[in-house]
């Protein structure tokens, strides 16, 4: 039953304290000291930089694609106005053109209508020219006419 | 009768037997420390291999020991806080590895094979002195770390909400290495004492559930005292406003 002797022994029993507490003390103390430099620096100097490395990376790419961004929304409106302008460019072509084309239909219809009023006249003169001579040949053959009668008399 | 031989059995598995080294004065119980020393020194070596060849892309062991220690560095960090875990990671660490390797090392290892002419080799945490002694550094480093980083100010946390908590306050500065030391005495102690007492009777089959939940209680005592070890020291360096 000495074996269950738990409190109070004087040799031996679960709870028999002694140097060996102090000892433990003292190599666990040590053992910090020594997992200090085997373990915990070297893996954490390893570790940190890995995490530093990755984390300047991560920056640098989030720069990178802000910029890709700016200069994306830069072209974008780059190309907007791009668009505007040829649209202005167009529709400024096309009333030169109607001005254009409506300046020249007045003129060809003012030409036209100059024409035929030149015409017109020539016409007009011409009928009465050929007018006055058939009143003429009428007047002359009148008299022709007359003259024949009386003097047949 | 049935209970005496019970009695007699657990007598065999000489519970409380030491087997001791006298140094000039002082006696010590040597199965502690050699079982520590076989432990510890596979623990060096084991780390030594791991860190020999260091690189960028971590491989193998170097894997291993990486995720130990932001194991390690995330249970300091969230008890102890950002501004000083890094002065205490290595203590947390160590502490961890100690008790987690001695737990894991008591429980693994067939050391009975092993005869001692007295007493057996078996975990180094099943012994009193050792967890005493890990407990007292616990305290050491609290108060040390609560008056490195604030002062004469650390003795504000005893008074902290009202100056009535003043006798629980030191009162607690007893209870927390007590409740340390004997909560990993005891688990480690009882397991022990379990899984020899089943051996014992059903040598078979029957106590393999029981190490299995051995080596679980051993694990969870290593992380339940570097957990709190680090919370006594997070409370100690914590401000109050």
């Amino acid at each position: 039953m000495l074996a269950f002797n738990f409190f109070g022994a004087t040799e031996g029993g679960l709870f028999d304290i002694n140097a060996t507490l102090p000892l433990m003390a003292i190599q666990v103390v040590a053992l910090t000291y020594i997992l200090n430099s085997l373990f915990f620096k070297p893996v954490g100097n390893v570790v940190e930089k890995r995490e530093k490395f990755v984390s300047n990376n991560i920056i640098e790419a989030k720069n990178k694609l802000s910029e890709v961004k700016k200069l994306e929304a830069d072209l974008l409106t780059q190309l907007q106005s791009a668009r505007t302008e040829a649209q202005r460019i167009v529709s400024e072509a096309e009333n030169e053109s109607d001005k254009l084309y409506k300046e020249a239909l007045e003129l060809a219809n003012n030409e036209a209508n100059a024409s035929k009023e030149k015409a017109r006249l020539e016409i007009e003169s011409q009928t009465s020219a050929a007018r006055d001579q058939l009143y003429k040949q009428a007047d002359d053959l009148s008299e022709l006419i007359v003259n024949r009668l009386i003097l047949e008399k | 009768m049935f209970f005496n031989s019970l009695l007699t059995n657990f007598a065999a598995l000489e519970v409380g037997q030491h087997l001791y080294w006298q140094i000039g004065n002082i006696r010590l119980h040597g199965q502690v420390f050699l079982t520590s020393w076989i432990l510890l020194g596979a623990l060096l070596v084991f780390i030594s291999l791991g860190t020999k060849k260091m690189e960028n892309d971590p491989k193998g062991l170097q894997n291993l020991l990486e995720f130990l220690w932001d194991y390690i560095r995330d249970l300091s960090r969230t008890q102890i806080g950002e501004k000083v875990y890094r002065d205490w990671m290595p203590f947390i660490g160590t502490l961890f590895l100690f008790v987690f390797v001695s737990n894991w090392g008591g429980a693994l290892i067939p050391w009975r094979l092993i005869k001692l002419p007295s007493g057996e080799l078996g975990a180094p945490t099943a012994d009193i002195n050792t967890t005493i002694a890990l407990a007292l550094l616990v305290s050491l480093s609290y108060f040390y770390a609560g008056l490195s980083n604030k002062g004469w100010r650390y003795f504000e946390y005893y008074v902290h909400p009202t100056p009535i908590m003043l006798p629980f306050k030191i009162l607690e500065d007893f209870t927390k290495p007590l409740s340390l030391s004997f909560r990993l005495f005891g688990n480690i102690l009882a397991d022990e004492l379990v899984v020899g007492v089943l051996v014992f009777l059903v040598p078979l089959i029957l106590p393999i559930p029981v190490m299995f939940l051995g080596l679980f209680t051993s694990a969870i005592q290593a992380l339940i005292f570097a957990t709190l070890a680090a919370y006594y020291i997070g409370e100690a360096v914590e401000e109050h406003h």
